[in-house]
């Protein structure tokens, strides 16, 4: 069968499964547009500005677990993309982007709308291919998906000449992917393995710290009954949150630079860490020198370099987190640590007493807000934050569930993420209730892709916390830089109108009376709905480990004091 | 060397690559490297005893944790198909130099003295310089260029290190393991 190379890319996909694709059109890629128009199968979402796209196809790749598609032209189209790709490549998320490329004949001069784009996302995904000739193309579209689903997921770029889109050859998809130099991981030694059920076995006050791996290896279940086998409590990464039920009496939520303290005070004292599909950022270990100094470590990673790079572990298991949390649940004896988790629990109702819910405070402050929408949603909703102040309350304040429940640009912090990665995530799951959590500056990097939730017609619900700065900077010259606010006070539009002007429905909330009601309406809304929160200005995140501190050297949250007029506090 | 002094008291390691020999492959490792924050000192690359494999050889400045990230991070590329560590391992490690150094009747001779002790070759003279091709040991070929450095080089190029492992070693009639004489 002779197939034209654009034809090639969709047969492609057809064979990957692919259903939804995200991209705009331009010169480079226009053949594989026009053949898009032989294959109803495919589901196209046209989206307002390229970064867009490769954010939605990241929050569906992270919602389904499927590889997350998108499709742009050359040049500044695919620049456009780098954010979006960066973005999925530190927080390993499987994607394919495919770019048109000028014809192989002007390839190197300086064409209209050349870059060379391969040079430049070289470190930012996992592989990536210039494709300039047909009759490799099917090859690299199998190993592409291959390789960007296969052991440590990550995004892969095609770049694919327009000639090549154009010139036609046999079509046969090749059946299996030999690639002599990629091997996902290395596999259970079985030393490790006796030596980390001995720990383990050994260990007084153990800790599990989860991290996002466990969620990319289907290990939640296996995370779960291997800390309640041993009774180990479980502290998670930013994008580990949902690997246990944080309502689990044996989570103890985030850790890390806005952990809370007993978790945090966890890993300083605990004779033993045991580390599940994490890899020791600099924001969950704070300063290395003195993270955990008690503590024999066990790490189970599939990637080998993340062992050692960080944190030396005394024992690696270097596998899916799914493999060797079953290889360890079939060691381990049942254990209790009561002691330990007495200890823990101390720590925690200590903290719980200084929560700013504890605190009547009569002004909208966004960590009541977050908990409120965890009421709001019953804890089920798919959250999808952006990057700041706001995304550190939501990740203390609602209360995560179940693993790829909740989307944020953990690795890179990318603002802007939010609005196009719920795009995604609503397209990998249409029943479920997808919330976008944005601040008033992330939201106006990427707000045009209100007109692609419009066009798709997506009742996507945006929450936004307006307080009037770029928050978490402003936090930080508060602390840190003498309370100047050089360039973080921040004029915003009316959201409300702008949404309106989209045809969305909207609603301003200024008083903390009305939040209940405004979060119900929304969620009851049968279409997309804004929310702008009008909240206190200078609020801050705490507990915070500030920058190059030890994880038990807190900020913690200012004591609730009594005032004349009731409690106040003092923030 | 007393076994209990751990291997981190190396500065260089010479790490052997063996990459798909395609189009951009040098450039994603020569991009690792700087972007990973690697000390390269040397790296050589060329054909390998495979069509379509190249052989890299580089020389890299750090501790052990660091040419062990080098590896790691290597080997996830997806062209590079095997990376071998051969520091702690008996190799021949080679290097050439073409060195011209300019010379007048007085110092040509002195000149040729040195390059003979070294076991180098003049492989071009001219009125007034010579040109001496070396291939040794990086130590040895430092060592003659410091001698020529008394005379004036003109010009001068390194290829930096190429290795490879030495076979096995064989045993004596008395069990005793026999290395073959190293060249
Ligand atoms: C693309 C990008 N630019 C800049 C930053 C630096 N940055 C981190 S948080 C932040 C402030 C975010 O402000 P806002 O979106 O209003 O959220 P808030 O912190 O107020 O909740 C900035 C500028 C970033 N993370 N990403």
């Amino acid at each position: 069968m002779k197939l034209t190379g654009a034809q090639i890319v969709w047969e492609s996909m057809l064979r990957e499964q692919v259903e939804v694709v995200f991209g705009m059109p331009g010169g480079a890629n226009l053949p594989i547009y026009d053949a898009l128009s032989q294959y109803p199968q495919f589901h196209h979402v046209l989206v307002r500005h390229e970064q867009g796209a490769a954010h939605m196809a990241d929050g569906y790749a992270r919602v389904s677990g499927k590889v997350g598609v998108c499709l742009v032209t050359s040049g500044p189209a695919a620049t456009n993309l780098v954010t979006g790709l960066a973005t999925a490549m530190m927080d390993s998320v499987p994607m394919v982007a495919i770019t048109g490329q000028v014809p192989t004949s002007l390839l190197g001069n300086d064409a209209f709308q050349e870059t060379d784009v391969t040079g430049v996302t070289q470190p930012v995904t996992k592989h990536n291919y210039l494709v300039t000739d047909v009759r490799e193309l099917a090859q690299v579209m199998k190993e592409a998906f291959h390789i960007a689903r296969t052991g440590r997921p990550g995004p892969v770029l095609i770049d694919i000449c327009k000639d090549v889109q154009n010139d036609s050859t046999d079509f046969v998809y090749p059946e299996e992917v030999k690639l002599a130099g990629f091997r996902p991981w290395r596999g259970i030694d079985e030393g490790a393995l006796e030596q980390a059920a001995t720990l383990i076995e050994q260990a007084q006050r153990p800790l599990i710290i989860a991290g996002h791996g466990v969620q990319m290896a289907h290990a939640t279940q296996e995370l779960r009954q291997f800390a309640e086998k041993a009774e180990i409590p479980v502290t998670m990464t930013l994008l580990g949150l949902g690997d246990i039920p944080e309502t689990h009496p044996l989570s103890l939520g985030m850790c890390g630079m806005h952990g809370e303290a007993h978790a945090n005070l966890a890993i300083q004292e605990c004779d033993l860490l045991i580390a599940v599909g994490m890899r020791f950022d600099d924001r969950v270990t704070g300063k290395l020198d003195e993270f955990a100094p008690n503590a024999r470590i066990i790490h189970l990673e599939m990637d080998e370099a993340e062992v050692g790079k960080n944190v030396q572990p005394d024992v690696a298991l270097i596998a899916d987190a799914k493999e060797s949390l079953q290889a360890l649940l079939a060691r381990v004896q049942a254990k209790r640590h009561q002691q330990w988790l007495k200890q823990i629990s101390d720590w925690r109702n200590e903290s719980e007493a200084r929560d700013i819910l504890r605190a009547e405070v009569d002004e909208l402050i966004p960590p009541y807000v977050m908990r409120q929408l965890w009421h709001t949603t019953g804890g089920d909703a798919i959250i999808v934050t952006d990057v700041g102040q706001h995304q550190m309350w939501e990740a203390q304040y609602y209360l995560h569930q179940h693993p790829r429940q909740l989307l944020t640009s953990g690795g890179l912090g990318t603002m802007g993420y939010a609005l196009p990665a719920a795009v995604g995530a609503q397209m990998a799951a249409p029943d479920t209730p997808v919330w976008v959590v944005a601040g008033d500056g992330g939201f106006q990097m990427t707000l045009q892709e209100m007109a692609t939730v419009m066009q798709e017609n997506l009742p996507i619900k945006i929450v936004i916390i307006n307080n009037g700065f770029l928050g978490m900077v402003r936090q930080w010259q508060q602390l840190f830089y003498g309370k100047r606010y050089t360039g973080t006070p921040m004029f915003s539009p009316d959201f409300v109108q702008l949404a309106a002007a989209y045809g969305m429905a909207g609603r301003t909330v200024k008083q903390k009376q009305e939040v209940n009601d405004a979060l119900q309406q929304a969620a009851e809304h049968p279409g997309p709905f804004l929310l702008e929160f009008q909240v206190k200005e200078e609020v801050n995140v705490y507990p915070m480990v500030a920058p190059g501190a030890a994880v038990g050297e807190l900020l913690r949250r200012p004591t609730i004091v009594q005032g004349p007029s009731g409690v106040n506090p003092a923030w | 060397m007393n076994a209990t002094v751990n291997a981190n008291q190396h500065t260089q390691h010479t790490v052997v690559a063996w990459l798909e020999d395609k189009p951009g492959v040098l450039n994603r490792v020569v991009g690792l490297f700087r972007r990973r924050n690697f000390n390269i000192e040397s790296l050589t690359v060329g054909h390998s005893e495979t069509p379509g494999i190249s052989r890299l050889t580089f020389v890299v400045n750090g501790d052990d944790h660091m040419v062990d990230q080098a590896i790691k991070q290597l080997y996830k590329l997806v062209n590079v198909t095997k990376v071998e560590n051969i520091t702690d391992k008996p190799a021949i490690k080679r290097e050439m130099a073409l060195v011209r150094v300019g010379v007048d009747g007085s110092t040509r001779s002195d000149v040729m003295q040195i390059v003979d002790i070294y076991r180098a070759r003049i492989v071009d003279v001219s009125m007034d310089s010579v040109v001496v091709q070396a291939v040794g040991r990086q130590e040895q070929i430092d060592s003659l260029l410091d001698l020529l450095s008394n005379y004036r080089i003109l010009e001068m190029v390194r290829t930096g290190v190429v290795a490879m492992t030495r076979g096995q070693a064989g045993r004596n009639g008395n069990g005793k393991i026999k290395r073959r004489a190293a060249l």
